[in-house]
This record gives C-alpha cells, structure tokens and sequence, in this order.
C-alpha cells in the first residue's frame, strides 16, 4: 500500500478525532471544574480547559461524606460477593449445559432459555424478593441477578470450544466433574471468566434500579443510589426546577462537590478498563448477536 | 461457531425395557456430579424466575398483601380492562415504541458507520486509541451519564452558556426523545462498533485487492466490498434489535424524566415502576407489565427464527 496522503484520510482522521473529543471532553470537564476554586466555577461561562484556580475543598468535603463512603463499601461489598457468586454460578450452569449425555438436559435448557424470551415483570419478582425476607437487605442486590443468561451462553460457548478428548482422558483417569471443570476447564477459559468478571463487576458497580427497588434503609445504599442523591436530586420529580440549582451560599461549593463526587466514584472503573480492553472485545463477539 | 447440541437418547436395547423413573435414577447415579452442579442452577432460575412467573397471575387477581397471591380474590381480566380503556395505555404505547423507534433509527447505523471508519484508519496507534477512547462511555454507570447530561444541558449548562440560550432542556417535552437517544449514542456508539470491526477484519482481503485492479476508490470499496461483506451481521444485529424493541429499561428514563415531561418521556416501565412500587397497586401494574411481557416474547420468538435462518445463530 502507498503511503500517500488522500484527502479521506484526513477527513477521516478530523471526524474521529472530533468524536474522540465528545467522547472523552465530559470527563475532561468534570476533572478540570472538580479542582477548581468554588466561585471561579459558579462565575465562569463556557468551555474549561484546565481548572480555573486549584482547590481541593470539593475533595475534602467528598472524602469526608459518610453516605459515599459507606455507599462506596456497600457497592465493594456487593462487587466482591456478587461477582464470586455470579461467576461460580455461570460456571456451574455454562460447564453443565455443555455435558452431552445426561438425560435433563433439555429440559433444563429449556428452563433457562424460556427466561430470555418471557419476563415476569418486575411486581412479581418484588413481591418474592420480599416474601423471602430479602427486601432491604444487602441480598437483595446480589441474589435475583445470580446468573445472566447472555454470560452464561459466552461461558458456554467458551466451553464448548474447547476439544472433547481432554475431558475423555480425565474422565478415564476417575477424575470427576468438579476436577474437570475447576481443574481442567477453568484454566483453559481463563480470558472468558476475565471478561465475565469484567461484565458482571460493571454491572454491580453500576448497579442503583435493583437497590432502588429493594432497599429502603439509607445505611445499605450501594454507591450510585448515593450519587442519584447528590447528583440528581432525592426524587427525579424534584428536579421539576430544571437542572441543576446553583443559587446561594452552599450551591456554590455544591457545584464542586458533584464534580469531585463524579471523579470518585468513575475512577475505579477508569483506571481498570484500559488493562481489560483486549479481553473484553473476544467476550463481546461471542454476547454480540445475544446481547 | 455454536452449535445446537444433540440430546442423546438413552442408548442400549435394555434401556427400553425400564420405565422413565428408573432410567432416570441410573442417569441421576451416573451422572451425579452434574446433577449437584446443577442444584443451585435450577433454584435460582425456580425462585427468582419462575416463582415470578407463577406470580403474575396477580395481574388477575386483587392482590393485597394480607392475603397472599393465592389467597387474593380472581377478578378475570379486570385489571386489564382497566388499562386498555385507560388514557395511558396509547400513550405508553406509543411513548415506548417511538423512542425505541428513534433509539433504532439514528442509534442503530451510528457503530456501522463508526466501524468503517476506524477500519479505514492506516496508523495503528491512532486506531487503537480511537477505540479505547470511543469504549469508554460504555463502562460509566447511567446515573454519572444522566447527571452529567442534567449538567450539562441545564438551564443554566455549558450548552446554554455557549449558545447563549436559556433552553430549559428537561421541562421541554419535545426534547426528552433527542437527549434520550443523542446520550445513548454517546454511550454506546464505541461499543456497538467492536462486532461490525470484527466483521469486517473477517473479510477475505484478496477482495479488497481485486477491487483494487479493478480500480476501485477507497468510497467504492467500502461500498461494494465492505458493506455487502458484513451485511450478514447488519441483518442479524438489526433483527435482534427490532426483537426487542418494546423492552425499554426504566432506569435511565427515571434519572431523566419529570411531570412535565411525561407526554413523551413515561413508557411501559416506567409506569409499571410508578404504579406498582412508589403507589403499590401492585395487580394494576402486574397486568401491565404482563401485556408488554407478552408482546415481547412474540416479538423475540419470531427475531429469533428469522436469526436462526439467515445466520443459523439465535439467542441461545
């Protein structure tokens, strides 16, 4: 190929470059206004491109937030615990769904494949969360999402992939299925369970509907039901006063804080997604069509 | 690719001697360890899907608390009734399916088009940011991206300040759809590219080259090479996606929307969110939820089939 530069590529180059710009520009100004001086912010119009002054008060007073905080340990909690379960569980069911000769196996495929296509809705599975004793318990966030199905297809296809006569000559050996899967298969999906870790940890830690819908004490809200709070405001119809208030003494500051509360609590994710982000795109052709 | 496994029948000539039960417990002997694996499988998908399922019969009951689903009293299709002759339900209607209707139309081409591009890209290094750069907004929770839009477009936001406007972008009713979609583009424009760019690094390049010989432009092979060659996967991707047009999630319309805009903003969901759990009529807005329930399940089945038979690849 000539190394000649046509006037597509040019063009080509300045539109994704734009795109990369909206992209990443919110970030960029969220970071820049979080470090900014209170007043500067609330005075300034338009674009920043850099903090307007240095200050650390909208920092100091996040850090010193007790409900992010214990926000930011509910959601670590469910992160840890709901990612263990989610992937012991995917694995059971994805390493037992691609066992050829066992007598239930359509039905029990059958069992799980129907939830795909039919919900209950969400009254139903409330009123059983709550007659397990699950409602506003920290549970509740982790047990009714245990498995997702379009996970369990890429473990399962992950699985299947892999050739038969490994497992035949375990078998031989007396090896039973539990050596099988967590000796023999489990190492060899090792880039399938990372980008499940990936999907399923996003999705605790970005999770706030589930928690919504079955939590009720303040002390158990997971991280993004906390900066609903903050950020939006205590119920979506409050906002009828339109976007953001920005009047008086405390607003001020306020600003600042919901910059700085952002930078928080994106980070995590932020600094782990670009070491994952060539496991992840294999995990996405698989889910592609599912997903 | 994934293929459909076989069950295999109980083989051996015996076996058709032995009725269904005791051939069942040899399996269950045999096969016993998968059985166990499979013991908490089945109780999650039991109680936190089909106990639910089993549950939504209180869309035909008067559900109160104090009696229980199986002790509230049969109304038949009361509830049902009710919503059809309701002022909501063409409302919700069509407030779910336009804005699923928008999301698909400038939602759905949008990582098409992203993806050629990219493949178009000749520097490596530039590629590889783009993509990482475009990923990104995937991976923020909806809450940031919705407060970060309120921000943004606030009476007082940067969009105002630079346009020098004061639109009340949240109050207006008309502009719920395109902040809707436009943020949802933003999020998931990256994203949705990763399956088209593998696509189309799957295309044979000795095509490229061909049309190449044949003087081919760089327009003209993007349009006879590349875009017939992941045609396959635009097709499937776009069945699917029409397949689940009437599931639109609560969540992020509830961080976006207000009275005042309910006209256009307040789909099936929502409602069922706002009836059933902030205002607990539990049964009215079971049996709401049951119809979209039911409407969806026949769309996917037929997405599914029509997936199946151009592509040999469906949901499972």
């Amino acid at each position: 190929m000539k190394n000649k530069i046509k006037p597509f590529d040019v063009i080509n180059t300045i539109i994704l470059s734009l795109l990369m710009l909206i992209c990443l520009y919110p970030f960029l100004y969220v970071v820049f206004a979080s470090f900014s001086e209170p007043w500067e912010l609330v005075k300034h119009k338009g674009l920043l491109i850099g903090p307007l002054g240095f200050s650390l008060s909208g920092y100091k007073a996040v850090l010193s937030n007790r409900s992010i905080l214990t926000g930011y340990i509910t959601t670590l909690i469910n992160l840890f615990a709901g990612t263990s379960i989610n992937i012991i569980l995917t694995l059971l069911a994805a390493y037992a769904v691609s066992r050829k000769d066992f007598m239930l196996k359509k039905p029990i495929v059958i069992m799980i494949v129907f939830t795909m296509f039919f919900n209950s809705g969400i009254i139903p599975r409330f009123l059983v969360v709550k007659s397990l004793g699950l409602y506003d318990s920290r549970l509740s966030m982790i047990l009714p999402t245990a498995i997702n199905v379009f996970n369990l297809v890429i473990m399962r296809t992950a699985i299947e992939a892999l050739p038969d006569s490994l497992e035949e000559a375990a078998l031989l050996e007396g090896a039973n299925d539990f050596d099988i899967l967590f000796r023999i298969v489990m190492p060899l999906i090792k880039s399938t369970i990372a980008v499940l870790v990936l999907y399923y940890g996003v999705a605790h830690w970005n999770q706030w509907y589930q928690a919504l819908m079955y939590v009720q004490s303040r002390d158990k809200y997971p991280l993004q039901l906390v900066l609903r709070e903050i950020l939006i405001g205590n119920s979506t119809e409050s906002m009828a006063a339109g976007g953001v208030d920005s009047s008086g003494e405390s607003a001020v500051i306020g600003e600042v804080i919901k910059y700085a509360t952002i930078v928080v609590s994106t980070l995590p994710i932020l600094t782990i997604y670009p070491m994952l982000q060539k496991h992840f795109v294999k995990g996405v052709m698989v889910g592609a069509v599912k997903g | 690719m994934v293929k459909k496994s076989k069950v295999n029948q109980p083989k051996a000539s015996t076996s058709r001697q032995m009725g269904f039960f005791e051939l069942l417990k040899r399996d269950i002997v045999k096969h016993r360890y998968i059985y166990i694996m499979l013991i908490p499988v089945i109780l999650y998908f039991i109680i936190f899907h089909y106990v639910p399922m089993f549950g939504a019969q209180i869309a035909f009951k008067d559900f109160s608390i104090s009696k229980g689903i199986m002790g509230s009293k049969w109304v038949g299709f009361k509830h049902f009734i009710d919503y059809f002759h309701s002022y909501y339900f063409v409302r919700l209607l069509k407030n779910t399916v336009i804005l699923s209707a928008y999301n698909i139309l400038f939602g759905f081409p949008a990582p098409i088009i992203l993806a050629i591009l990219i493949n178009e890209v000749q520097n490596m290094t530039f590629k590889r940011v783009v993509q990482t750069v475009t990923y990104l907004p995937h991976f923020i929770s909806i809450v940031i991206v919705c407060a970060l839009l309120r921000n943004f477009f606030a009476v007082d936001g940067i969009v105002n300040q630079i346009f020098g406007s004061s639109v009340n972008f949240f109050m207006k009713e008309e502009m719920f759809r395109p902040l809707y979609v436009g943020s949802g583009i933003w999020q998931e424009i990256g994203w949705g590219s990763i399956v088209y760019l593998s696509a189309i690094t799957g295309i044979d390049s000795t095509l490229y080259e061909a049309a190449e010989i044949d003087g081919a432009g760089r327009f003209q092979k993007i349009l006879y090479v590349t875009l017939p060659c992941i045609a396959a996967t635009i097709t499937v991707m776009f069945i699917m996606r029409v397949g689940k047009m009437m599931t639109v999630g609560a969540d992020k319309v509830l961080l976006m929307y207000n009275e005042s805009t309910y006209a256009t903003s307040d789909i099936i969901s929502t409602f069922v969110y706002r009836k059933g759990l902030l205002e607990q009529n539990y049964s009215y807005s079971a049996a709401v939820d049951l119809v979209n329930s039911v409407v969806n399940c026949g769309l996917l089945v037929v997405a599914n089939k029509l997936c199946k038979k151009i592509s040999g690849n469906g949901l499972w």
